[in-house]
């Protein structure tokens, strides 16, 4: 049992002393920030990097996948307690579990909320140890032409499946990757875009750029929206859902794991279509329909296990091919190169103890979520109401610390505010900015396989439709152009 | 039909596009282009710059066709003051050190929001900084002084 063995590896690595602590300390600080009004694991991620880097590489990753877990959950806790997401996958929580809070059932919605994301995360850590050696192992036999057309494809992916207009998105993607190419170049040793600025040929930094477009932008937008919300910071009695709850929602929570699970694995896509998705189902399955939107508990069930499924399994590409397909996967991915670690299948077999002590914690992880979460519901419910002019400069003071310690160079506080600024009118103007993430860390790579698939095969650029692997990433591109592009010429051509 | 340009979102996109896309090609000709099969430092940059130059005349074209009439809340002033609160900081934190860094972004910060208090942002300079202090520079040892010349953690 290889499987057996390899988890067992990894449990040794994450129940040592240090990472468990890390491990706790991220799930604990991730829950505390995602909790605040307005932050999602995004911005949570994005702001407490940086406090990482002084770790080695192995603790450092297992913080930051417990800050997202903890953000994403604590998102969720918002949700229902305020009816404010902090991000597109929780904002499916609000529908019924805002409804479950105003009706004095804020107690089993987080409970059940809680119960299926632990379900959920046990399925899909279990999935990552199963799928992540054969797919790895696949991946090993691919040259730079295979690389490259997988980057298309999944970049293509995030562009188009995106929020929102297609070719917006896949403007950002170019955007992203051009950005990416800011710095040095490593064939050539020529700097590129940099303007003359002697900080700029090291390329510009990942936090810069992560924390500008998520964090900062998302305050502005923060600042501008009306505030008070209804909290409600009752003391939440009856914490535990009763026997019927469970029973209601074990199916919804099955299902939407499963759900979660598939839509985690397709780049692009991740939690917040997972969600949506679930709580579709459940309400098309559902022998009363109309009880959704009123305080169903399946409406909390399903979609928590989707998207904490779909965190889950978001994981495996981004571990095991070295391609994140969600804008959080790439600020993971960014850690990882900054730790000095090129992600891709050989990290299963240079770094076992990182990759199956990741995954070991993050089983962790998700129950620690349940262990923590539900006696600490209090100190969360008093964070609700913490007005945001007292947090947003927090919030602020921990952007500009990080980015300047990356360095300690103020140029990279300097670029901040200006990635900050264009992060904010490409929002006003409806432009995503997490395909712009995710062009920006595959970039230089995917510039690099270009060059070596093109010098291998002599120039010739059929080397892409050639190599059956390769070909059939370039096929999955174009289905997916089409089934985007297809609806809209069809729409024009009726009218 | 006037132009809006102002609110029309898809032709300011597309212009945007159009700027960056051009900068990045025109940038990139001081680069040696190569041939597909040895690629130069310039060739990827300059698809990418076409590509969103491509992507910017679609948007602009698009935008001009349907000009759209929703408005966009433009609101300059938090987005401004931030940008300012964080060049702020970078300007005095390399030259007085921590603790004026961040006073001085919270000030500049906080007139960002809907309310300023002066008692409650001095209050709020003050937490802050000693919360900072304790975790930059005593947990995790950034070596930067609290007040440049005059005081350092040991």
């Amino acid at each position: 049992m290889d499987a057996l063995s390899n988890l067992g590896l990894g449990f040794a690595v994450a129940f040592s002393l240090q990472n468990l602590a890390y491990c706790f300390v991220g799930v604990l600080l991730g829950t505390l920030i995602g909790v605040l009004p307005g932050i999602g694991p995004l911005v949570a991620i994005g702001m407490l990097f940086p406090l990482t880097f002084t770790l080695p590489a192995v603790p450092a990753l297992i913080m930051l996948a417990g800050i997202y877990y903890g953000a994403q959950y604590g998102g969720s806790t918002t949700s229902i307690l305020v009816n404010l997401p902090g991000e597109t996958a929780s904002a499916v929580t609000c529908l019924d579990g805002y409804q479950m809070a105003r009706h004095g059932r804020a107690g089993p919605a987080l409970a059940i909320a809680a119960i299926g994301s632990l379900v959920a995360g046990c399925v899909g850590t279990l999935l990552i140890a199963l799928a992540g050696p054969p797919l790895g192992e696949w991946a090993l036999r691919f040259g730079p032409a295979e690389y490259f057309s997988l980057m298309l494809m999944g970049l293509v992916a995030a562009g188009v499946l995106t929020q929102g207009d297609t070719v917006k998105g896949l403007a950002m993607v170019a955007l992203g990757l051009l950005l990416g190419l800011v710095g040095t170049d490593v064939n050539s040793g020529m700097a590129r875009y940099s303007f003359g600025v002697l900080e700029l040929t090291d390329g510009i930094g990942f936090t810069v750029i992560a924390v500008g477009l998520f964090a900062v932008s998302e305050i502005a937008a923060n600042l501008e929206r009306n505030e008070p919300h209804e909290v409600f910071t009752r003391k939440i009695t009856d914490l535990m859902p009763t026997r019927r709850d469970l029973r209601d929602s074990s199916w919804p929570m099955l299902r939407g794991t499963a759900v979660g699970a598939f839509f985690g694995l397709l780049p692009g896509t991740g939690p917040a279509l997972s969600s949506f998705a679930s709580y579709i189902l459940e309400k098309k399955l559902a022998r009363d329909p109309s009880r959704f939107g009123k305080g169903a508990i399946e409406g909390v069930a399903a979609p928590e296990a989707a998207n904490n499924a779909a965190a889950q399994t978001s994981f495996i590409p981004t571990l095991t091919l070295g391609i994140p397909g969600t804008a959080t996967m790439a600020l993971l991915t960014g850690a990882m190169i900054m730790q000095g670690i090129t992600p891709g299948p050989q990290v299963m077999t240079a770094n076992p103890e990182l990759f199956w002590g990741l995954i070991a914690s993050m089983w962790i992880g998700n129950l620690l979520l349940v262990v923590l979460n539900l006696p600490l519901v209090g100190i969360w419910v008093r964070l609700l109401r913490v007005p945001y002019r007292w947090l947003f400069p927090a919030i602020l003071m921990f952007c500009c610390v990080g980015n300047y310690s990356v360095n300690n160079n103020p140029v990279d506080v300097y670029l901040l505010a200006l990635v900050g600024v264009l992060g904010y009118v490409l929002v006003k103007l409806d432009c995503e900015p997490a395909p712009l993430l995710l062009g920006y860390v595959l970039g230089p790579l995917m510039e690099e396989y270009l060059r070596r698939a093109m010098l291998l095969s002599r120039g010739d650029a059929t080397v892409f439709f050639t190599r059956p692997i390769s070909l059939a990433f370039m096929i999955a591109t174009a289905l997916v152009l089409a089934a985007v592009i297809a609806p809209a010429w069809r729409k024009r051509g009726s009218s | 039909m006037r132009l809006d340009l102002r609110n029309n979102k898809d032709l300011l996109a597309g212009l945007l596009l159009l700027v960056i896309g051009g900068v990045a090609v025109v940038v990139a000709r001081e680069y040696p282009f190569g041939s597909a099969m040895r690629m130069g430092p310039g060739y990827f940059p300059t698809v990418l710059g076409g590509l969103l130059c491509l992507f910017g005349a679609y948007l602009s074209v698009r935008g001009i066709r349907a000009a759209p009439k929703i408005a966009i809340d433009w609101n300059v002033r938090p987005v401004a003051l931030l940008a300012a609160a964080i060049v702020v900081f970078g300007v005095v934190m390399s030259r007085l050190g921590l603790v004026p860094a961040l006073v001085a972004m919270i000030f500049v910060a906080a007139l960002a929001g809907r309310e300023f208090r002066v008692k409650e942002v001095a209050l709020l300079a003050v937490a802050l900084s000693a919360f900072a202090i304790v975790i930059f520079v005593y947990v995790l040892k950034l070596p930067y002084p609290l007040i440049a010349g005059l005081l350092w953690m040991r």
